[in-house]
């Protein structure tokens, strides 16, 4: 019998399992793949190494900063700074067509670029800062009230409003269309008060800290451990069943499956209206392209760029199978490293329909793939300099990819649109963190999870 | 155990909470909250962190005594007596 037992070694699973193995109980991390991350991983292919998910850390601030995610979340699992080898970016850029906004770490380039490019919105935009400073996110009833209400009612130029949404939203907004405004303000200061870094060998250097961390305490993690379902008398979960069949009992639940995903394993959805919520619908296709030199030597010296081909974003699941409209461009090595990668790396992100990627045959979806392909670079040269002749292997993922390691319905990165902040569910020893918690980014996923911990699983005993 | 023992793993617990934070110059008056900018999660550690070590229960209400280490120590030094520091 374990104390908790917690679904899914993503993230949000493991900061969870620190923190409960940290206080002695008996802990067990159960995760259906064959290895950990979620929708954080990574993965080898052909003899190199590739990240999924990870653009780059947000929530980014300094050594010694004590405030913010970051800080907080170092202090809960008793890790040092240094620990997670993280390296500010260089500089990340929004390009629409008629203006282009670069950001760094910190507000201060961004203020200038406003200042710039938007003198007339120059004190709006300083008063829009000062409301979301002073948000408090724990405000009741703030929480869902609509950001783009909130944005007009400072920003005049619409143009500076698009610009400053098509960030937030690519890098953490499951609703379509608006943004919570709460949401809108952990993106905010994620993205723009604090900042991107990432560490030099990708994300694997942060999640296998965490396992190390999390076997050293004691904690047991089980790979190849699928929850098939979870049996239910009364109000509580009693047991969970494996995928082999194998049964666990545990006294309480932590989930990181999703909201619906986990209503689902329980049998939830039927008995009641707040267990079926609805589905996310946002999903994304990357393409990722190896380099036969570092980007910076074809001009490209950007960490991220978000952009978009019209003076309206739209970020809505899309008509086509693929939206070639707007997109995110990373590049892993436009990092302040000391030394650089050993090659170059172009990630392009577009939002995707998952129906149309779905009901595609298997040579189907091949060939999709690969037009696909051609097609989301030939749109990101739009914004970037042309590194097609310079690619020496590719690889590509859709939201298909994104349901099949994350388990999540539709392949939602962001899961559902609503969250469900306080972490409860109708059953009483069963709790949710990760994406549909609420808190989104590498960062947030380890904040909720020792959020949720901290506040259902450590303080009853 | 003695208040200047109590003291020296009150430090401690919080050298783990904080391990970047300098802990020299506290003042024993002054709230650690001033001091340290530890948030309310981080105060449950000091909590968890006595269980931990020493089997000790705070119930909540008490929470508002371990604000200071002046007043920590206070409020802990009858419950520590008879204990052995680890």
């Amino acid at each position: 019998m374990y104390d908790t037992a917690i679904i899914g070694a993503g993230m949000s699973g493991l900061a969870a399992g620190i923190r409960l193995a940290y206080y002695d109980r008996r802990v067990c991390i159960l995760e259906r793949h064959t290895t950990i991350g979620g929708l954080n991983s990574f993965y080898r292919l052909a003899g190199r190494n590739y990240d999924v998910g990870l653009h780059a850390v947000t929530n980014f601030t300094p050594k010694g900063t004590k405030k913010g995610p970051l800080a907080r979340l170092l202090r809960q699992l008793r890790i040092g700074w240094d620990e997670f080898s993280l390296t500010p970016q260089v500089g990340s850029r929004i390009a629409f067509p008629d203006a282009t906004l670069n950001f760094g770490n910190g507000l201060d380039l961004l203020l200038a670029e406003v200042d710039a490019k938007f003198p007339t919105e120059r004190d709006n935009f300083r008063r829009m800062l000062a409301d979301i400073a002073d948000y408090d996110a724990v405000q009741p009833g703030m929480m869902e009230r609509s950001a783009r209400e909130f944005v007009a009612s400072h920003l005049r130029d619409p143009l500076l409003a698009e610009m400053i949404f098509c960030p937030l939203m690519y890098y953490g907004n499951a609703r379509e269309h608006d943004m919570d405004f709460g949401q809108f303000c952990i993106m905010f200061r994620s993205i723009f008060c604090e900042g991107f870094a990432r560490p030099w060998a990708g994300v694997r250097i942060i999640l296998k800290k965490l396992v190390r961390r999390f076997r050293e305490l004691g904690g047991e993690l089980r790979l190849r451990a699928g929850v098939q379902r979870m049996d239910v008398a009364r109000d509580s979960v009693t047991r969970l069943v494996l995928d082999d069949g194998e049964e666990i009992e545990a006294k309480q639940v932590l989930s990181s499956a999703g909201w619906r995903e986990t209503m689902h394993l329980c049998g939830q959805t039927r008995n009641s209206q707040e267990a079926a919520r609805e589905s996310g619908q946002l999903s994304f296709v990357e393409c990722i392209s190896v380099l036969d030199r570092q980007p910076r030597e074809l001009g490209h010296d950007r960490t991220i760029v978000f952009f978009n081909d019209s003076p309206t974003f739209h970020w809505r699941k899309p008509e086509s199978i693929v939206d070639l409209r707007s997109g995110v461009i990373c590049s892993p090595n436009n990092f302040q490293y000391e030394t650089p990668l050993d090659e170059g790396i172009l990630r392009v992100t577009n939002l995707a329909n998952y129906d149309s990627w779905r009901s595609l045959q298997e040579s189907e979806y091949r060939l999709a793939k690969l037009s696909w392909y051609d097609r989301v670079v030939e749109s990101a040269v739009r914004f970037v300099p042309d590194y097609r002749s310079h690619v020496v292997a590719t690889d590509m993922f859709t939201p298909t990819t994104v349901e099949r390691f994350t388990g999540h319905e539709n392949g939602a990165v962001y899961g559902a649109p609503r969250k469900r902040f306080d972490g409860t569910t109708p059953l009483k020893n069963l709790f949710i963190c990760g994406t549909d918690q609420g808190f989104v980014g590498i960062i947030g996923a380890m904040v909720s999870g020792i959020t949720i911990a901290n506040q259902h699983l450590l303080q009853n005993h | 155990m003695t208040s200047v023992e109590i003291r020296e793993i009150i430090l401690d617990i919080l050298e783990g909470i904080a391990p970047d934070d300098d802990l020299s110059n506290l003042n024993d008056e002054q709230p650690f909250r001033e001091q340290l900018e530890l948030d309310s999660m981080d105060f449950l550690d000091i909590v968890m962190e006595l269980r931990k070590r020493y089997r000790i229960q705070i119930p909540e209400e008490d929470y508002p005594q371990l604000a200071s280490m002046q007043s920590t120590v206070e409020y802990l030094e009858p419950r520590m007596k008879d204990l052995q520091k680890v």
